[in-house]
């Protein structure tokens, strides 16, 4: 009688990504022989499959790394993060954390970085779709009313902060024209946003990511101004108010006295 | 709230305005002439837009990936400097090279 197939699952599948597992025994060929080879073609299709879903989903950081050096840290990442969901483009949140303590990619700090806005760049892609803010309801508001609005963010917009140049090294790299030499040592602050179909990411400039990451997380107008320009005196506040609005970062003005 | 400074109504006030009148756009204008518009302004007031390239773009699994490719195993691969890492520096003149284990 053939084995129940919850059983079956949970002990054909813990050696499929660790080499040194035996062939679990459920696994035979005809007459009950071994089938060692046949259980290694599902073992080889799990780790590509898994290897390929982190090279779909970090492109630039492949591109940068090379193959080979992608696949062999893919590995061992996938090797120690199986995935936890059935959806393969949830896979690889973890990936960004494991770049940074990764010891052969120590020579390249801002790996990790980039990893982060390209994950970030995938999930702006599969939020839900929402419409910007129109610029009128920000016209709209009583002056002295401003600096009490709240403003709602849009599901896919996300800001990723680096201290090295992530978000020059990103652009560089998401394309296959020729990389030009890149100085990494720039901190840049990148904006992500989809307010159509197509995903944008951005360089917020000095004060923005602290503007923009208060402004998210529902803090009002006045006090991330306010905050923004603690972090930084160059911070211009009509600038970083029309590049938000105009990236589609929000939805909608709220008072918070509802 | 714990910032510092606070910012005048006044000032407030004047940046919105100010950044409306950047937003703002004479008539209705098609989609297309929209996108255009703001494209065209994205460089100057916002810095580096990347629009990214959206073909094959929803990440894996949305495709009968091919399950052909073989899984070279083993301690035998090299760090190969196949990548554009080399063109990527920081000033104390360290490139991201990739060391061989």
């Amino acid at each position: 009688m053939p084995p129940e197939p919850v059983c079956f699952a949970a002990a054909f599948a813990p050696g499929l990504l660790d080499p040194d597992c035996r062939v679990p025994q459920v696994v035979t060929g005809p007459n009950g022989k071994a089938a060692g080879k046949r259980y290694d073609v599902y073992r080889n299709n799990v780790t590509v499959s898994l290897i390929d879903a982190l090279a779909a989903i970090y492109p630039a950081v492949q591109r940068i790394t090379g193959t080979d050096f992608f696949r062999a840290m893919a590995r061992f990442h996938v090797r120690s993060s199986p995935p936890t969901s059935p959806l393969l483009f949830e896979y690889g949140r973890g990936f960004p954390d494991f770049i940074a303590q990764y010891e052969h990619a120590q020579t390249m700090p801002w790996l990790a970085d980039v990893a982060r806005i390209e994950r970030a760049w995938l999930d702006a892609y599969h939020a839900r779709d929402a419409t910007p803010l129109d610029p009128a309801q920000l016209g709209a508001v009583a002056p002295e009313r401003l600096a009490d609005l709240v403003l709602i963010p849009h599901p896919a917009a996300q800001i990723v902060r680096s201290d090295y140049s992530a978000v020059t090294i990103f652009a560089a790299n998401r394309e296959s024209a020729p990389v030009d030499r890149i100085d990494a040592s720039t901190p840049e602050d990148a904006l992500i946003t989809r307010p159509g179909f197509d995903v944008i990411v951005r360089h917020l400039p000095a004060g923005g990511a602290v503007f923009a990451t208060c402004l998210t997380q529902g803090r009002t107008l006045g006090e991330a101004a306010a905050l923004a320009l603690e972090a930084s005196a160059d911070f211009d506040i009509a600038v970083n108010i029309a590049g938000l609005v105009e990236a589609g970062a929000f939805t909608s003005i709220d008072f918070g006295d509802a | 709230m714990s910032a510092k400074n606070t910012v005048t109504t006044l000032v407030l006030a004047g940046a919105v305005s100010t950044a409306l009148a950047t937003l703002a756009v004479a008539g209705p204008l098609t989609k297309a002439e929209a996108d255009a518009a703001m494209a065209a302004k994205k460089e100057k007031c916002f810095g580096v837009a990347l629009k990214g390239q959206n073909d094959c773009a929803a990440g894996p699994g949305t495709t009968c990936q091919g399950t052909s490719t073989a899984d070279f195993q083993g301690n035998a691969w090299k760090f190969v400097q196949g990548g554009t890492c080399t063109s990527i520096e920081l000033p104390n003149g360290k490139k991201g090279s990739l060391k061989p284990v």
